[in-house]
């Protein structure tokens, strides 16, 4: 069910503004949701006034800088710090993104930082992401197969086979798409969303799986699937440059193609 | 109180260094999403002109209603369609149709297989909302010159 505010104990409220250093010239403000379970307090924006003259590049580089510099008591995710594990996925400027990849200077005015959309928050801006794993793991992303593999070499896929997953298998599982879509939010319970059905269609996919029957079975559900309106969201907002929204358009098709 | 309604709602619940038991917030999404972006700006915008356009048809039908019943009470309908009121309605209601008949072709395109990719999805949705004013216009111009 739809509700389109958030409920009582999730409104945001004003915390702290941390001043930058006096003589910093290049200051630009970032304004960071905190939440911290043990204090009992709703969600609230702390402000931090950042010299950008002694701060990489990227969003994740500021965050860094404060966490290490100005307040360590901020959490959230990272690791490689170059776009290719998708742990520090959140909200910059009403878009998902990941932080690593968001140059600073693409926001014109404050950084406005917030975790994934729509998602149970651990703390500040770490978000749970148990559910939508256990929605990856129902689509049984791996290769599934009753011909045994040769028993000496892989199996073997011609360059067409090969290409029709390009585009599939760039997938970091970031969540950036899936948090960023409104079907996702309102019904997420149920509907798969878009990262989960681009895994489901890069099995469907691939030529050496045997299940693709199998696989559309599961998905033919009136949640799981057509809870895709084709909002484009997920496209729109994807790092990797992928393009969820035409996976979830192939399955569609090929349910079509099946009926006869 | 039950702590949870669904599958996704039992993620909610969360715990305190101490062990004690919270219900987490939800982060938020409508507060903070840009969505005036072409992609959803444009779906939403495809339901409530659906909406107004199934609402409007009510009024379309007491004008026949009203033509069938007699002059008295058509002349009641015209003198409502032609006032200010009457008239503005008759316009959202022209260009609710027109976005709604566009929107849904380009949905059709989508569903056909066809202009998934960011640049086209961008390039049809700005034709939409183009196509949308100009058609709109244009059905004013017939109908003034044709009546007016």
């Amino acid at each position: 069910m739809a509700t389109f505010t958030l409920p009582k104990n999730s409104t945001i409220g004003t915390g702290k503004t941390y001043a930058a250093e006096p003589g910093a010239k290049n200051v630009k403000s970032f304004k960071i949701y905190r939440f911290d379970p043990d204090t009992g307090e709703n969600p609230r924006y702390d402000t931090y006034e950042i010299d950008l003259d002694k701060c990489g590049p990227m969003v994740l580089d500021a965050l860094i800088k404060i966490k290490n510099e100005v307040d360590t008591t901020l959490t959230f995710r990272r690791s490689c710090r170059e776009g290719i594990c998708g742990s520090c996925a959140m909200n910059i400027d009403g878009m998902n993104t990941l932080a690593c990849l968001k140059p600073i200077e693409d926001v014109k005015k404050d950084v406005r930082v917030t975790p994934l959309p729509h998602m149970p928050v651990v703390k500040d801006l770490v978000p749970d992401l148990t559910h939508i794993y256990a929605q990856l793991r129902s689509v049984e992303p791996w290769l599934k197969s009753d011909t045994p593999a040769p028993p000496d070499e892989e199996r073997r896929q011609s360059k067409e086979e090969r290409a029709k997953l390009d585009g599939l298998w760039e997938c970091i599982l970031c969540f950036c798409c899936s948090t960023a879509c409104p079907s996702y939010w309102w019904n997420g319970d149920r509907y798969l969303g878009p990262a989960v059905l681009l895994q489901a269609y890069r099995w469907i996919a691939d030529s050496r799986d045997e299940y693709a029957g199998e696989r559309l079975d599961n998905l033919e559900d009136p949640f799981r699937l057509y809870r895709c309106h084709t909002i484009m969201n997920c496209t729109a907002t994807c790092p990797k440059g992928l393009n969820p929204a035409k996976a979830i358009g192939k399955i569609k098709e090929l349910m079509i193609e099946r009926q006869g | 109180m039950a702590l949870t309604n669904n599958a996704r709602d039992a993620t909610m619940m969360g715990r305190r260094t101490d062990g004690t038991v919270i219900r987490r917030p939800l982060s938020p999404h409508l507060q903070v999403y840009d969505m005036l972006q072409i992609t959803s700006g444009l779906s939403i915008s495809h339901r409530i002109t659906g909406s107004i356009w199934a609402g409007g048809l009510l009024f379309m039908v007491w004008w026949l209603v009203a033509a069938a019943a007699g002059p008295g009470p058509f002349a009641t309908a015209q003198w409502f369609f032609s006032s200010f009121l009457g008239m503005l309605m008759l316009f959202g209601l022209s260009a609710a149709a027109w976005y709604h008949t566009l929107a849904g072709i380009r949905h059709l395109m989508w569903d056909a297989g066809y202009g998934y990719d960011l640049p086209t999805t961008h390039r049809t949705g700005r034709a939409v909302l183009i196509g949308t004013g100009v058609l709109t216009v244009l059905t004013w111009l017939i109908v003034i010159i044709a009546w007016g």
